[in-house]
């Protein structure tokens, strides 16, 4: 398993939308690098033949029925968020879409 | 703005286009896809909402178990095989629309995969049927909604700040994903239109959407590459965003091989990217540049647990799926012995189960096409709302006709039927009593008003004694209207034609 | 000091019910005691002592009026502040939240409700449960009460110093790797992690959404089963719930018979890294054991070394993922929204305000861990990991009816002395990872001082959904130690 470089963390910081200072990403590029050697031994076991656990109860299809149920206050919501206006969220100008 | 374009037949001369589609459908379901709150359309921003399509902290998902069984239908439909066994997956990445900035959606492991929709299309040497492949239905949660503020035209480039309304995030998805379609050539662009078409009339079918392109229950966005020829490796694709309506799908594909094929031509190389379809302009612009950066992270939903369908469960969907529209449309119309394009008209008014609906309750199937494509259309359009939202129900019009059949009513009185229907007054019958509509078939006051009319217009008269049978028509028309319209108009023709001695 | 609040959750109950004392006096009590001690234990985050006399004030009401009462009733309770409660502050111990009220409860928050427990207030935490020893709050460490220069453990530190200092009988922590057992231990109290999908997650702010899990702490191990049975059970809210019935833990608790149970102690528990008093009141725990005819078993779990890196692996990928919700965009903490910066640079900004270290370093790492050419190697990789440390459970169940290690490896260490080693930190839950990543139950229960006099605890793990079974082994250590100890091991403590 290969270093991370200080370049890799601030990939990783720009995914993550983390505004990360140099002393940030030098400081985590060693880290991570102590970090992934520690744990570097599970790439011992576990061969292919192994599954995969994603979840640590085997149940499966659990679904609700379409019924509607209350919605939040729109209030109550819009009370807690940095900014509304119009009942809505209102969010600084978005640079692109999706 | 525009670019450069070259000629479409010149496009279809140098390159060969290769097509893939993506469908977003929202679903029909009263609640959303991972919690309970409603997907009405058109409510008050930030209504509809909850912990859970919020993303607040703390907050889990459920999966809608109608959402499924609307996701395994539509697989069916499709010609898919259906996973036994599948997981919901977290598309990682932020958008301020999107309130867990991940979309729970599905990955390596789609509830369908594999399967088809045969479309006909119209070409040079008749009909040709274009087998379009699917790849892949899956099921996902749709975002929130941004309003643009600020800048010139409230598009998002140069706005000063955005307002976004969450009613629509969480509503369930199915995203429809079609292979790579090849040797469409020029009928690329009507293949598209001609699937996206068939796809909106079987999700109508199914009943599991109301698929309506301009309110963006049903989305598409159109993946087109140029090759030089079929056996050439394939081109740089671009993405078309959000093509809104059929005819669009035809337009934003005809463009974009001819802006391709301008650049290509030039020597200038696609840059792979997605692009804006602009309805008004009919032109496609470039939008974000798919960059390598981009890394979704898909990991296996933890909060939900697999998806495993029974045979069983599928088996019994399977055995409930309606008749695909395309078998139904044709057997109808043999049934009743019209034109495909007839048949359209109907689909595309969204007549098709009110039609069926009205010759099940008695009524013949003319007459059920007549009174739903005409009177009702005309009433709907007036109205601003859609066919089957009108007040009145298939019975009702079954019976309207029945009484026109009956003699009772003639089409003139029918319409006032009608206004007494959905206006709230009651069943026709009782309409027609209440207004005291009735076709005046008493020979003896008819005989008056026409003794009256010959008397009013003795030309007219001595002009059908002379045998000119054509001056019928103004006499016929005064003696209706001394009757209001109550009289059955073929009787007092045969009645002044026999006091003329005709 | 008044004996209100030396006592336990059952005779609280007991005396409340039968009008001895009023659920207000002994609320009161507990806030006197709050009021008294935790400018220096730093339990607490938020102290809702209005909402607390008025749920108190209601079970008066309901003992009064000759209501029937849960168990439970009228008792005070600390609740770990990653659990949404309406209208009261929920911050996850991180700057992020400062403010934030939610607008709803968490189920574990309506559960205690319903049976009439008092929420006293909300506690410190490491900032969204990552770390081992709460110093990684954005409010400051909370303190060991045994010796305040010492970390509680952590990430539910806040909680079991609560109870730990008298300031609550019972408290609420969340488990992901340990964050129950390790501070229960340090601390010298019970805390027990019920089977994944036994307690439910709606309302807990996801820090590793298949590991974590809500659960007990207390002083005794019926006060601990009591708290665990009023807060577990289906919930159709989280699909991850389990839909059968809680099993007795409560009876289990009582009953403390080990006669005819084989108990297994995992080899790979023990040996160097653990520190010699620990190990040897691990090795007397085993034989008080024995002497009350349990039959006991050395079992080898070779995938347990592996636990530590899966954990690393899996906890930080799921955190990265779960963290993306605190944005700035609908609630909490939005900086430097000057009308120039876009909402991508805001979003930005403000994580980079709002997250501590800790929390950006397993972002970062879960970020790597998932990215495309790296998620075969390691989170793929992990999760089979976590597949053979299953495989080695249910290997053991073959044989044994509960697996037995010291909690943690060593006493707890100083605050500060390990917040620059993430790693020599991890090691903090290196007894507990194995059954977070297997899922089934585990608890934590004082054996005893170490070299350093300070807690030591032994760690029982069961088969999932046999929750009743570590509470059954816990209480037979308790009472044997009882008997030697002449009261519980938190008698010993300096009292503050
Ligand atoms: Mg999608
Ligand atoms: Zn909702």
């Amino acid at each position: 398993m290969s270093a991370i470089s200080r370049d890799d963390v601030a990939h990783l910081a720009s995914l993550a939308r983390i505004e990360l200072t140099e002393q940030e990403l030098n400081d985590y590029a060693g880290q991570l690098d102590v970090i992934l050697t520690a744990v570097a031994s599970i790439s011992e076991v576990a061969a292919d033949d192994i599954p995969p656990t994603t979840h640590a109860v085997p149940v499966v299809n659990v679904f609700r029925d379409d019924v509607v149920t209350p919605s939040l206050d729109r209030d109550s919501v819009l009370d807690h968020a940095p900014a509304a206006e119009d009942g809505r969220f209102r969010v600084p100008r978005i640079l692109d879409e999706e | 703005m525009s670019a450069p374009l070259i000629d479409f037949d010149e496009v279809i001369a140098n390159f060969d286009p290769v097509l893939g589609l993506e469908v977003h459908v929202e679903l029909g379901t009263a609640s959303k896809m991972f919690c309970g709150c409603a997907t009405e359309f058109g409510a008050e921003p930030n209504t509809q909402v909850c912990p859970t399509c919020l993303g607040l902290p703390g907050s889990l998902p459920v999966v809608n178990g109608t959402a499924v069984e609307s996701a395994i239908r539509i697989g069916l439909a499709l010609n898919c095989s259906i996973a036994s066994w599948c997981r919901f997956a977290r598309k990682n990445y932020f958008y301020p629309d999107m309130p867990k900035n991940f979309q729970t959606s599905q990955y390596d492991e789609p509830i369908c995969f594999e399967g088809y929709l045969d479309v006909d299309v119209e070409t040079d040497e008749g009909t040709r049927t274009f087998r379009v492949e699917i790849e892949r239905a899956h099921m996902e949660e749709d975002t929130g909604k941004s309003l643009h503020v600020g800048g010139s035209t409230g598009r998002i480039h140069g706005a000063d700040f955005s307002l976004v309304d969450y009613n629509r995030a969480g509503i369930p998805l199915i995203e429809i994903v079609t292979k790579p379609l090849e040797g469409a050539g020029k009928y690329a662009p009507e293949v598209a239109k001609a699937y996206v078409g068939a796809l909106r009339d079987l999700l109508r079918g199914l009943g599991v959407s109301d698929v309506k392109m301009e309110q963006g229950s049903l989305r598409c966005d159109v993946n087109l590459s140029l090759r030089t020829s079929p056996d050439a490796p394939l081109g740089t694709r671009t993405e078309t965003k959000n093509v809104n309506s059929l005819r669009s799908v035809e337009r934003a594909i005809r463009y974009e091989m001819q802006r391709q094929a301008a650049l290509l031509t030039d020597g200038t190389a696609i840059i792979q990217e997605t692009r804006h379809w602009h309805e008004d302009t009919g032109v496609t612009t470039s939008g974000r540049v798919k960059s390598d950066a981009e890394d979704y992270r898909y990991f296996p939903e933890p909060d939900l647990v697999p998806v495993a369908p029974s045979a069983e469960w599928i088996e019994q969907l399977r055995s409930q799926l309606p008749e695909p529209p395309a078998e139904r449309s044709k057997r109808l119309r043999e049934e009743w012995g019209i034109s495909e394009k007839e048949m359209q008209s109907v689909i595309n008014a969204g007549a098709l189960d009110l039609v069926l609906a009205t010759i099940a309750e008695g009524a013949d199937p003319a007459a059920s096409r007549k009174w739903w494509l005409g009177e009702l259309a005309r009433r709907a359009n007036d109205e601003g709302v859609e066919l089957e939202s009108l007040a009145i129900t298939a019975k009702q019009v079954a019976d309207l006709e029945g009484l026109v059949q009956s003699g009772r009513l003639n089409d003139k009185l029918a319409r006032q039927v009608i206004d007494g229907v959905l206006a709230g007054e009651g069943e026709p019958a009782a309409v027609a009593d209440s207004r005291g509509l009735q076709i005046v078939s008493d020979d003896s006051a008819l005989l008056e008003a026409i003794t009256a009319a010959i008397e009013a217009d003795p030309d007219a008269a001595q002009k059908i004694r002379d045998g000119k049978v054509a001056a019928t028509g103004a006499l016929v028309g005064s003696v209706m209207k001394a009757t209001k319209g109550q009289a059955d108009a073929a009787r007092v023709r045969e009645l002044v034609l026999q006091e003329l001695g005709q | 000091m008044s004996d209100l609040i030396h006592a336990s959750a059952v005779e609280l109950a007991a005396q409340i019910a039968n009008k001895t004392v009023s659920a207000i006096e002994v609320t009161q009590a507990h806030l006197d005691r709050i009021a008294e001690v935790d400018g220096r234990v730093n339990a607490f985050l938020h102290v809702d002592a209005d909402g607390a006399l008025e749920q108190a004030r209601a079970v008066d009401h309901a003992v009064a009026s000759g209501q029937a009462l849960s168990p439970l009733a009228g008792v005070p309770l600390a609740l770990k502040d990653v659990l949404t409660q309406t209208g009261v502050p929920t911050t996850a111990g991180s700057k992020i939240l400062e403010g934030w009220r939610p607008p709803y409860d968490a189920t574990v928050v309506e559960r205690l409700r319903d049976a009439g427990v008092v929420i006293l207030g909300k506690t410190n935490m490491d900032e969204f449960a990552m770390g081992s020893s709460t110093e990684n709050s954005a409010y400051g460490p909370t303190h060991n009460p045994w010796d305040l220069e010492r970390i509680p453990g952590g990430s539910s530190g806040g909680s079991a110093a609560a109870v730990s200092a008298y300031e609550a009988p019972l408290a609420i922590g969340t488990d992901t790797g340990g964050s129950i057992r390790q501070p229960a231990a340090v601390t010298g109290i019970v805390g027990a992690k019920p089977t994944y999908g036994a307690v439910s997650r709606y309302g807990l702010v996801a820090f590793s959404s298949s590991l974590d899990q809500a659960g007990p702490f207390a002083r005794t191990v019926v006060d601990t089963a009591l708290l665990h049975s009023v807060i577990a059970g289906h919930d159709p809210r989280d699909s991850t719930s389990i839909k059968e019935p809680v099993p007795d833990v409560v009876g289990a608790a009582k009953s403390a018979d080990v006669s005819n149970m084989r108990i297994g102690v995992v080899r790979e528990l023990s040996g160097e890294g653990y520190q010699p008093g620990v190990q040897a009141r691990f090795d007397e725990a085993v034989e008080l054991l024995r002497a009350q005819g349990a039959e006991i078993v050395e079992i080898s779990c070779p995938s347990f070394t592996y636990a530590l890196g899966a954990y690393y692996l899996i906890a930080p990928s799921e955190c990265s993922s779960n963290l993306a919700r605190f944005d700035a965009m609908r609630f909490g903490l939005r900086t430097d929204d000057n009308g120039e910066l876009s909402a991508e640079d805001v979003m930005r900004h403000t994580r980079a305000a709002g997250f501590g270290p800790e929390v950006k370093r397993r972002i970062i790492l879960g970020t790597y861990a998932l990215s495309s050419g790296y998620y075969d190697a390691y989170y793929g990789q992990a999760q089979k990991v976590r597949t053979l440390i299953t495989r080695d459970f249910e290997a053991a169940w073959a044989s044994v009816d509960v697996l037995i290690s010291p909690t943690t490896p060593t006493e707890p260490f100083r605050i500060g002395e390990r917040v620059n080693d993430p790693v020599a930190m991890y090691k903090a839950d290196l007894c507990t990872l194995p059954s977070s990543l297997y899922g089934g139950p585990a608890i934590s229960v004082p054996i005893g001082l170490g070299d350093e006099n300070l807690p030591v605890g032994l760690q029982v793990m069961a088969p999932v959904m046999a929750d009743d079974q570590v509470y059954r082994v816990a209480g037979a250590v308790e009472k044997a130690l009882a008997q030697q100890w002449g009261g519980l091991l938190l008698d010993q403590a300096v009292a503050l």
